[in-house]
């Protein structure tokens, strides 16, 4: 009998743990593009945690995995036009670091 | 010859052993992600990660989430994050500091996150609405009946705001014609 992976807290603090790791780099990152894999990692931290709902409570059993789904589809949109408006910065300021785009700070 | 029930050495389970090295390389991957220096290695770990976490995917029961992972983050969002590490990268920016000065009220911000976590997680009777035991390695069709049941606006909704993103991507990262305001700017610049 398995003691770990056949109980639903562990999956769940490991979400807790990746979502935690992902609000440290988004916060403490310079890098624009370090903060959006950031927040690639806490979307997916999000989605084990969906998914272990999903694959534990009975009443949810199949809706756990069509939310993933529709999370992931939400993040490759998130990314496309995040990257696409880091580039743009980029060929305007020259540089992919955040503390330094502050043409709005007057 | 079968296997063993257990792991041979150490008595734990061929479920729990995976899911501990898959659960360990996942968070060790995101650490590596968040605290390392070259961009371009922390592009590389976020796949690493991803791929983990697709593994779990599969421990879970949900075979096709892990499909769609392994397509949409590593074959896609990966790929992309690390072309625009590419176009963004200069020479000077791995020499210069990764943190922002704000990085210790994050560290403590991000520690009160995790701590609140804890606190739900062994203060809720979870157990109580939960079955414990090996998850059936069924849920496509059950996925299936959600998503083109009662979720099916969302389906459509969720192919719509895809399309609507890969337009606005190719309009934002496109080069700015004149009359438009990045184009003036590339005029005053010397």
């Amino acid at each position: 009998m398995s003691l770990i992976a056949g109980y639903l807290e562990p999956y769940l603090v490991l979400a807790g743990l990746l979502f935690s790791i992902g609000s440290f780099g988004f916060l403490a990152r310079r890098n624009a593009i370090s903060m959006l894999m950031s927040v690639e990692i806490m979307l997916n931290a999000v989605n084990i945690a969906v998914v272990a709902f999903g694959a534990f409570v009975p009443a949810l059993a199949g809706e756990g995995i069509a939310f993933a789904l529709l999370i992931i589809a939400v993040a490759a949109a998130e990314a496309t036009v995040g990257l696409a408006i880091i580039i743009a910065i980029y060929r305007n300021r020259k540089t992919p670091l955040v503390d330094e785009y502050d043409t709005m700070r007057q | 010859m079968p296997l063993p029930d257990t792991l041979p050495l150490v008595g734990i389970t061929w479920a729990d052993a995976l899911f501990m090295l898959l659960g360990g390389v996942a968070v060790a991957g995101s650490l590596g992600v968040v605290l390392g220096r070259d961009i371009i290695r922390n592009g590389l770990l976020l796949i690493l990660t991803l791929g983990a976490l697709a593994g779990i995917y599969v421990m879970l029961g949900a075979a096709l989430l892990a499909g769609a992972q392994v397509l949409v983050y590593i074959g896609a969002i990966s790929v992309l994050i690390l072309f625009a590490i590419m176009l963004t990268q200069s020479k000077a920016a791995p020499a210069k500091l990764n943190f922002q000065t704000q990085a210790i009220p994050a560290a403590l911000i991000s520690a009160l996150l995790a701590l609140i976590f804890a606190v739900t997680l062994g203060g809720g009777g979870w157990s109580a609405t939960v079955y414990g035991g090996t998850p059936p390695p069924e849920g496509t069709r059950g996925a299936a009946d959600a998503l083109f049941g009662p979720y099916l606006l969302a389906f459509e909704i969720a192919s719509v705001l895809l399309l609507a993103a890969v337009i606005g991507g190719i309009y934002l990262a496109s080069l700015p014609r004149a009359g438009q305001i990045g184009a003036e700017q590339e005029e005053e610049r010397p």
